[in-house]
């Protein structure tokens, strides 16, 4: 017998298969088109050779036996275990006719097209839905929170995102001369050992701790970091903001602020009427004022003085603005009012907030919040890496608004070893997510019309293309202004994952005229899809990713029979929807996306990967002394006002408060005595686990065994008082519903909390067609619809719930 | 395999954030059955005085480790080593190991079955 010879593909993670947000580099071993092994690329910059337990895992999920390898079609009722296979050819003219008929008949707004985590899908999946002419893509979590809230929250007060800095953009990462190890670092709700969040790799955290950088972890979990901590806060959940104006009532106080950089790059001297509590305009006093440009008040000339938003100037040469006092100003009509500066307001939302007053809220004893506060502000450089439980809340901007104050006023914005500015490398953007436009877009702004939410709530005209997914499920039952008829449902498993109040998403897929799910294996939420698309792993298809640094190309490495990658299947159907559908091959597409680079797939994909160039938009630092953030080209920031915002003129157009404050979230402890009484526990969930992703990776047994069993983790006082012992089952229960756990006794949780483990469904126990998956489910507990007033955020991180044995013995997980 | 070995293992588990790589790395790369491999991780809340607590992740490495006899023999580290995402794990001689562990608090040295 001749011996192939095992050949090495050099590729990218991302999307199914370790089901992250990718970007490590890997070598596939492949050999007579099977995988032999995944090993970390020593030579990438990202992972440095690293890998984690899900990539490593590859070989057992890329041969599981459980794989779907062709297109089903549904022969029996919604949700029972009913399917035959058919074609894709079959496949894709089923679904062409379904939908075009939704389309004729209802509109092409009628069908939704919902994905999970926003991977390398959120290209296709906008691909698809703008093909067949809908604008409503959905990341099916209520309040759309992960992620794009905080996105959205920070393009609003400081025009781009940004990140904690590890080098990931330098040649040579730590070593390059340019860069600063940070000396301080505050992880707010982050846990490591589960690895990458929000397209960077954990463990670079590791390797900064490593080179001396001090942690300050705000958590209440005794997590990895908690105790490696020089502070440890350990925080009631949803009372952060609270605790981030803690932090700014200290440093403005003490003056631990960078005093040069509140003078030159915010808003701080801006005038404020004290009338309205509206940003004072220059169409305010001056006939042919425009509203788009600002006053302050010139100590210099005693007089107000224009900042010209169009030319980012004064309208005087040298000013001097005033940062505090109370200013006399007459408007256009004659009328006589005072004004104070923004500065006045920002300090006066953050004065209430004293280290004793946060206290009382977020349980975080006063000294410890004035010491790490001291701590954070005189560090330099300070940088601060924040994680999801930030999006987890309903007021998330004002929480956003407080922390990115923190790393402004500390002159930690865009340093070396602060929090840099992240933009797609190269500026190549596939799709639009906030803040960018992408290659692919809508054909026009009629199309956008029908989005659901769009009108509701402000930073969805700005910065979030999908829908509210709130609002989607309102109107598949109201049907009103229009009825929703049909789902796309791409890599995403609403039942047993994302989808909060899970019954009431089985009772929304019962109602829908077509459903097509695309994934790898068989879901709970797959049960009621009419036709079923197998799809493929990152191993198995070509694709781009920009999102960050570096860029980079995935490459194909082998195929499964019967699977296809997502974005050739909906490639496919772009096509037949769409006669005027802009890409022949799906290279052209790539390459379009990749063109501001001046590489296409092929040179990059031979290159590996590419950092940007010195002096881009994509590269570090300080480029908003530069003029490399806004589109005129000036310094400064792409905000309205070219300033960082501490008053965030956005949200005053959106009739929202514009300066950062807290609010007790919708179910806790104080808002809530009442179900207090019958639920005493705080619950919160979503603890990451290190062996899967979300809702994936239970039928994996290497990563099974890592974590075989949905716990909760219960103190040992509180344990005690219900009389539970460790391992034993119990029930988690609240006005929602309940769900039943594990117990983990343990000192990791407070006594006043539990943590439950989100995600559990048993695709082993096959004899139930919906694999249990009402079972274990944290958010049977957790409702919809609880979206901040801007429309994002949800309250995943802090309910309330009952805890007892579970009566009867189970046997047998 | 006999005591002959002069290699063992540096664990920093200061840094050992019990992320699991290692375990599953050692199943691919041996092809251990779940829940086998040749390194399993502790997770350890120690208590401390005043009523606080210390967590603490301890990588062990278990009877079935043969410290990837294979790959050091071609000149490559174990793949646990390879792939640790926190760098907290080294390979190499006992004597060099025990230079390292001088060096640095919160360690152990491990030698092979
Ligand atoms: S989760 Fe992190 S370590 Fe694992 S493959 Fe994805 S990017 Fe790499
Ligand atoms: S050295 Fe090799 S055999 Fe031993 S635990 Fe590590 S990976 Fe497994
Ligand atoms: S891979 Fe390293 S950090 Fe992760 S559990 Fe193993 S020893 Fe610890």
């Amino acid at each position: 017998m001749e011996k192939t010879k095992t050949k090495i593909v050099r590729t990218t993670t991302w999307s199914a298969g370790p089901g992250c947000h990718g970007g490590c580099g890997v070598l596939a071993h492949i050999k007579d088109n099977k995988l032999v092994k995944l090993e970390g690329d020593p030579d990438h910059p990202w992972n440095q050779g690293r890998l984690c337990t899900r990539a490593l895992a590859m070989t057992q999920y890329i041969d599981h036996h459980d794989r779907l390898r062709s297109p089903l079609k549904r022969v029996g009722k919604r949700g029972e275990d009913q399917f035959e296979e058919i074609t894709w050819e079959e496949a894709f003219d089923i679904i062409e006719e379904r939908m075009k008929g939704i389309r004729d008949e209802f509109g092409p707004e009628s069908m939704i097209f919902s994905m999970g985590t926003g991977r390398d899908i959120g290209p296709w999946i906008c691909m698809l839905a703008y093909a067949f002419g809908s604008p409503n893509v959905m990341f099916a979590l209520s309040g759309n929170a992960c992620y794009s809230p905080r996105i959205a929250a920070l393009d609003t007060v400081q025009g781009d995102y940004c990140v904690f800095d590890a080098a990931q953009w330098l040649p040579g990462r730590y070593d390059n001369p340019e860069y600063k190890v940070p000396e301080c670092m505050i992880i707010w709700g982050y846990n490591i050992s589960a690895t990458c969040p929000d397209n960077l790799f954990g463990h670079w955290i590791i390797d900064l701790m490593k080179k001396g950088t001090k942690i300050i972890c705000i958590d209440p979990r005794l997590s990895f970091f908690a105790s490696r901590s020089k502070h440890w806060l350990q925080i009631r959940p949803g009372t952060d903001a609270a605790l981030a104006l803690g932090f700014l009532q200290v440093i403005i106080k003490e003056e631990l602020y960078d005093a040069s950089f509140l003078e030159t790059w915010t808003d701080a001297p801006r005038l404020v009427r004290n009338d309205t509590g509206k940003l004072l305009r220059e169409s305010d006093i001056f006939q042919t004022g425009s509203d788009q440009n600002f006053v302050v008040f010139d100590t210099d000339s005693n007089t107000p003085v224009i900042w010209n938003t169009l030319e980012q100037a004064y309208g005087k040469a040298s000013a001097t603005p005033a940062l505090t006092g109370i200013f006399d100003i007459t408007l256009l009509d004659g009328t006589q009012i005072t004004c104070t500066s923004v500065w006045e307001k920002f300090k006066e939302s953050c004065a209430p907030y004293t280290p004793e007053k946060v206290e009382e809220i977020t349980f975080v004893p006063a000294l410890k919040i004035q010491k790490a506060a001291r701590f954070y502000a005189k560090a330099k450089p300070a940088a601060i890496h924040w994680g999801v439980p930030i999006d987890m809340t309903p007021e998330i901007t004002p929480l956003c608004h407080a922390i990115a104050a923190l790393w402004a006023l500390t002159g930690n914005l865009d340093v070396p070893g602060g929090n840099v500015f992240t933009r797609s490398a190269f500026n190549a953007v596939a799709y639009a997510l906030p803040g960018a436009e992408g290659v692919i877009k809508l054909k026009d702004q009629d199309q956008d019309i029908p989005r659901i939410g769009k009108d509701a709530y402000g930073p969805f005209n700005k910065f979030i293309w999908r829908c509210q997914t709130d609002k989607v499920m309102e109107q598949i039952f109201s049907e009103k202004p229009y009825p929703v008829k049909g789902l796309w449902m791409q890599t995403c498993n609403p039942l047993s994952g994302i989808g909060l109040d899970p019954k009431q998403w089985q009772k929304a897929f019962e109602k829908l005229d077509f459903i097509v799910g695309v994934d790898l294996f068989m879901t709970p939420s797959l049960r009621y899809a009419d036709i079923i698309l197998p799809a493929a792993t990152f191993l198995e298809k070509d694709g781009v990713r920009s999102w960050w640094v570096p860029l980079q190309t995935i490459n194909k490495a082998m195929t499964v029979e019967g699977c296809r990658p997502d974005v050739e299947i909906n490639f496919e159907l772009s096509k037949r929807f769409d006669p005027d559908f802009k890409w022949d091959t799906i290279h052209a597409l790539f390459d379009e996306i990749l063109k501001p680079s001046g590489m296409n797939f092929k040179t990059l994909s031979e290159k590996g990967w590419a950092l940007p160039p010195e002096n881009s938009a994509s590269r570090p630092y300080r480029r908003h002394e530069k003029g490399l953030l806004r589109s005129d080209k000036k310094p400064g920031f792409a905000t309205p006002s070219g300033k960082f915002e501490l008053y965030a003129t956005l949200r005053e157009e959106w009739n929202l408060r514009a300066t950062p404050y807290f609010k007790e979230p919708p179910f806790t402890p104080v808002s809530r005595p009442d179900l207090f009484k019958d639920y005493p526990l705080i619950l919160s969930t979503g603890r990451r686990s290190p062996a899967f992703f979300h809702a994936e990776h239970r039928n994996i047994p290497w990563l099974r065994a890592l974590d075989p069993d949905p716990v909760v983790e219960i103190h040992p006082d509180t344990a005690t008082l219900y009389a539970i012992s460790n391992g034993e089952w119990v029930v988690l229960e609240n006005w929602m519903g309940k769900a039943r756990f594990k117990a983990k006794v343990t000192k990791i949780v407070p006594p006043w909390m539990v943590m439950a483990a989100h995600g559990w469904w048993f695709p082993e126990k096959k004899e139930d067609p919906l694999f249990h998956t009402f079972e274990s489910n944290i958010n049977m507990l957790i409702p919809m619809g609880e979206q901040g007033e801007d429309g994002l955020g949800a309250p995943i991180k802090h309910l309330l719930c009952s805890i007892r044995k579970e009566s009867v013995e189970v046997k047998n997980v | 395999m006999s005591k002959s070995s002069k290699n063992g293992l540096l664990i920093d588990y200061e840094y050992c954030t019990g992320c699991f790589a290692c375990t599953v790395a050692c199943c691919q790369e041996h092809g251990w059955e779940a829940p086998l491999s040749g390194i399993k991780i502790m997770e350890i809340v120690q208590d401390l005085p005043k009523g606080k607590a210390y967590l603490t992740f301890l990588p062990f490495p278990t009877e079935l480790c043969v410290l990837c006899s294979k790959r050091t023999r071609e000149g490559l580290d174990p793949t646990c080593v390879k792939h640790c995402m926190a760098n907290c794990l080294t390979y190499g001689s006992f004597q060099e190991l025990a230079k390292k562990l001088e060096q640095k608090p919160r360690m152990v040295l491990w030698s092979p079955r």
